[in-house]
Order: C-alpha cells, then structure tokens, then sequence
C-alpha cells in the first residue's frame, strides 16, 4: 500500500463506486453475496487535487471519465510468492531420487536428454 | 419493478449484436438447432488466413517438448509394458504467455479490421492478458472487467496479477467483487462505448485456437511419425477443448483421443461470496467445465462457437492438491516453471499415462505463464489465510474450499472419469428447454442434438424418452 491520501490533478489514482445496490442485483445470487452492494474499482487519472475518502473524477486508459469515491493515491501491486510449502518442498528431491533408481534398474540411457552425446566434458 | 440489472438485460440482445459485428439470427434453424458450421465459417477465414493473422501477431508457433522424466516418473509407477510418451505444448511461451493469444489475435483483428475503436472483454483469466496485449499492438482501446475482491476487498492473488498484467499492457481494468452481474456491467459499457465485445466464445476467438491442433497433429508427425494418440486439454468454458479438437480434425488427427481435464470444485458456489476466497484455481474447474459444457449458449454470445460436448471421449477430474504436486513436479524435473491452472491437464495425463502403453502418446496442449500471485506457493499460502487446511497425505480426502492435500507419492494421483453420458443428458434436457413448451423434436432437431452431443440419433431419441418418463 502506499501511504499518500492526497492527489493532485493529474495523478494516478484509484476511485472506488458501487455498481449496485443490493435491491438492484440479480435475484439468483446466494444469500452472502446477494446482501452485499456490488462494487468495482478502478484506476486514472485524477481530474483534481482531493484526499482519499472524498469525491474524485478520474480519466480512465481509455478517456472515459468516472467518478467514485478515491481510495488510492498511486496505487500498486503486492501480490507475491509466499514462504515455500512444507508439504511441497520434498517432491523435487524425491522424484529425482525416484528417477535415479529407475534409470538404474532401466539401464544407463533411459533418462538421456533429447539429442544427448557421449562426448562429455563441456558444460 | 425491474432492476437497473434487469433492465439493462432486457436490451442485451440489440447491444451484443451492434458489438459482436455479427448477426446471429441467420444460423437459428428451430427452437432447438441452428446451423454450427455455418457460424463457424461466417468469419470467412481460410485455417491459413488465421496463421497468418497470428504469425503477424506474434502469436502461436510455440514449442512442442517431450517430457522424459516425467514419463519415467509414470513409467516407474505403471505395470510392464505401460506409461505412455508425454508431451507439452508450452503455450506460455505466447506473448501474453498463454494459449489464450491465439483467441484474442483473431478478434481484434476483426475488431480491426471492422472499425472499432476499442474492445471490451469480461474475464479474470489469462485471457483479460492476450486482449490486452494484442489490443496494444493494434493500438485499440481496452477494456477488461474482472472478478477481482470478495466484499472484504480481499483480492484473489491469481486475479490481483491478471489486473497488473492487463493494466501493464495498457488496459482499463474493472475490479469488482463477486456475482455475475459482471456480464451486465460489461454489457452497458458495450452500450456506452460502441466497443467490440472481444467475446471468449464467439467464432473468431474459438477459431484461433483450432491452430494449436494443427501445430499439434504437424509437429507430432514430424516428431514421432504420427499425431498423438490422446490429447490432454484443461477445461474450463470449452473453448479450449472445441477449438483444439477441430484443429486436430481439421490436420486429419481424426483417431486423436480427446481428454478434457478440471479441476473437482464440487461442493463451492460460483457467485458465492464466502466460496470466492476458497477456492485455489479460478479458472480450469468443474465449476465452469460442466454448466458450460451442458449448456454452453449460457455464454455473453447468442451462440457458443465452444461447444465442447461434440469433442469430448473422456472428461477427467483431479483435485487441487494432485495440480500443485505436479505443478512442483515440472519445476524439479523438467525446469519448467508454469502456472497451476495450465497444470491441470498434465495432472489428469500422468493418471491417464500411467494405464496406458508404452508406444501411446500423449500431449498436454497448454502451459500457462506463473509468476506473483499465479504460483502455486501463492495459492497454497493464500488458501491457508483464507482458513483452508493444506496438509499432506492422500489427495481422495480432498475437500473443495476446506481441504487441499498434497500426495506425498505420485502413485496417489488418480484422475476420476466425470460421467460423459450424464453430462449429455443434461445438455439435452437444457436444449429441449429453450423450445416452447409442447414443442416436438423435429429430426432435424434430433440430429442437431446428436452432432452437439457427439453421439446418435437413437442415443437421443432414448434420452427424449427417459426425460418424458421423469
């Protein structure tokens, strides 16, 4: 996240609305999201100076002009890989202790890349 | 009183024609058939004429690789005699990094060549990527609408990079929480745009992936003197399996035995608020896989070009748990780092592998780009945030949305067969629906459902009948 509130006009800004009201969403919905506004956000460019939680219009990629509520100054991206998986961190060490065994038992060129030489030496 | 959603809905028809460029009407033959080939072929384009597009495009031509280890990892596990050949295509190495280039190249390029000014497409998957990136290079504009955030605004880390990668292209993206009133939004900003609908199932996008079975059945022939006798494809909405099916067709791989594979959602709910975060694949599951191949004109299209149900031999399920294993699998001992949800297919091909014999072949058609939030560590750590339990042991406990287990052996991943039989039943009951009531079948009805069903006239006429008995 990042920590400005405040935008001038012409900054890269997120604005939040809603789509619609629960009253005027599909009637085919399971109870927990049909109770719930649906609501989109989106990001441009703001059209003027404004701190987060106030009225703001933005100029899209596209030039459309929107209008929401902004929620993010210079808004980016945190998704990340995570700590390795405990239950995931043994496969590579077991399916090649696997294959040493079955390239044993198979004879000595069974696990040979594709277009592998005897020649060797260079790496 | 009608709702905004309503009454946006009620003008769906008008709008989607004005921003498919298409009329469909002309291929209605009944309530129940209309004229596939016909639509199929109304583009104009040559199977040549779509190479082109996308060898211009920078699209396609991606490599074909033979999997060793992971045949002897099979081999190591399978009785005397048998553990097929496996194979990738390793789409990821498309612009976007997903097969999904091929089915983008060629609506924006009739997006193109019609006049439009930009395009719009409701996606949350790799396909929201190649619109984008193509739409960039024809210098269109670019809309993409996302199923991002649950009403927590807590977004889905696969989903969170499919918006980075569309807004790095150049994309408006659209991040909204769960429900498919998606679709309506996309459908009014048709309205207010004139944007082309860059539709994942109209003719166009399921025709550019009928170049992947060509490159398939080609370069198999080349490779091994015939094109391969299984071909593995991770299923979702269709399009893939319809599209890499009639290539294959289309190359004269007519024996090709065509495998559609999902991830088991069972049990989760698509516009379920509470399931959305629970869920580790968003796209490659059963719950897309089997709505949309029972009743594929549920789809943003009058008609669906997808309509897997005329492909599919088998339909394999495997559980998230037996994905990953295999997704760290590839890694380990193939150096292939790839997303899970392309993952999905070779999971479902080493159960399928591993029964069959040695001189088979069989190609996973597909690998996906992975990268931040499409990993599977990602998923995996996400999952256990979301309060899902991930813990080893053997993968039949898998519980969608509360339980993902990771096999500790490869001999534990066992794909199930789903019921085809059931599954075309289901579809001819929804077909048969569409008609007024009172409404008989006609034969040429008869063998419309037949052709869509990939079975017989008689197979149809005995599930008429049970229907009628019900």
């Amino acid at each position: 996240m990042t920590d400005a509130t405040h935008c001038k006009a012409g900054d890269w800004v997120e604005v939040e609305r809603v789509l619609l009201e629960p009253a005027d969403r599909s009637k085919n919905l399971p109870p927990e999201t049909a109770e719930k506004p649906l609501r989109m956000w989106i990001k441009g460019f703001a059209q003027a100076e404004g701190s987060v939680g106030e009225a703001m219009t933005i100029e899209t990629m596209t030039g459309r002009l929107v209008e929401g509520t902004l929620s993010a100054v210079n808004p980016g991206y945190f998704h990340t890989f995570g700590n390795p998986i405990p239950e995931l961190v043994h496969v590579g060490a077991d399916l090649r202790a696997r294959l040493a065994d079955y390239h044993a038992a198979e004879g000595a060129d069974a696990g040979d890349p594709p277009g592998a030489s005897a020649e060797g030496g260079e790496r | 009183m009608a709702t905004k959603f309503d009454a946006i809905m009620a003008r769906r028809g008008e709008i989607m024609r004005k921003a498919l460029g298409m009329d469909y009407d002309r291929f209605e033959q009944s309530p129940i058939a209309f004229d596939y080939e016909g639509m199929m072929a109304a583009h104009g384009y040559s199977l040549d004429d779509i190479v082109a597009i996308q060898t211009k495009a920078g699209v396609g031509n991606t490599p074909l690789l033979e999997l060793k280890n992971l045949t002897d990892v099979v081999r190591s596990m399978s009785a005397p005699g048998k553990g097929a050949r496996i194979f990738v295509k390793d789409e990821a190495a498309n612009m976007a990094g997903a097969f999904k280039d091929r089915r983008a190249s060629v609506s924006i390029h009739v997006a193109k060549e019609k006049g439009y000014e930009g395009v719009i497409a409701a996606t949350s998957g790799n396909y929201g990527a190649a619109v984008s990136s193509q739409a960039a290079r024809y210098g269109l504009k670019c809309i993409i609408v996302q199923e991002t955030f649950d009403s927590r605004h807590i977004g889905q880390p696969e989903i969170v990079e499919k918006s980075r990668i569309c807004e790095a292209f150049g994309a408006e993206v659209l991040q909204l929480t769960v429900g498919p009133e998606l679709f309506f939004h996309m459908v009014e900003l048709l309205d207010v745009t004139g944007y082309f609908a860059a539709s994942l199932y109209s003719s166009f996008g399921v025709s550019g992936i009928e170049t992947l079975g060509l490159e398939i059945a080609e370069e198999m022939t080349a490779l091994t003197g015939a094109p391969p006798t299984h071909c593995v494809i991770t299923h979702a909405g269709g399009g893939n399996t319809t599209g890499t099916a009639r290539g294959l067709k289309r190359a004269g791989a007519a024996d090709t035995q065509i495998i559609s594979a999902s991830v088991d959602l069972s049990g989760l709910h698509m516009a379920s608020d509470d399931d959305f975060n629970r869920k580790s694949f968003t796209t490659g599951h059963t719950g897309f896989g089997v709505p949309f191949a029972t009743w594929p004109d549920r789809a943003d299209v009058p008609r669906n070009a997808a309509r897997s149900l005329r492909y599919i031999d088998r339909y394999l399920t495997v559980t998230q748990g037996e994905v990953f294993y295999i997704t760290e699998a590839m890694s380990k001992i193939e150096g292939l780092e790839r997303g899970p949800a392309g993952n999905t297919a070779m999971t479902a091909a080493v159960s399928l592998a591993r029964d069959l014999p040695r001189d088979d072949t069989v190609v996973v058609q597909e690998t996906e780009y992975t990268g931040a939030g499409k990993h599977h560590w990602a998923q995996l750590n996400f999952a256990r945030e979301m309060g899902v339990e991930v813990r080893s042991g053997d993968p039949a406990e898998n519980a969608p949305g509360k339980v993902i287990v990771i096999p500790e052996r490869p001999e534990q991943i066992r794909a199930k067969d789903f019921d085809v039989a059931r599954m075309r039943k289901s579809y001819v009951r929804n077909a048969l629906k569409q008609a007024p009531g009172g409404y008989v079948p006609t034969a040429d009805d008869i063998a419309f459902l037949a052709a869509d069903t990939n079975s017989d006239a008689a197979a149809v006429e005995a599930i008429i009948a049970e229907l009628k008995e019900a």
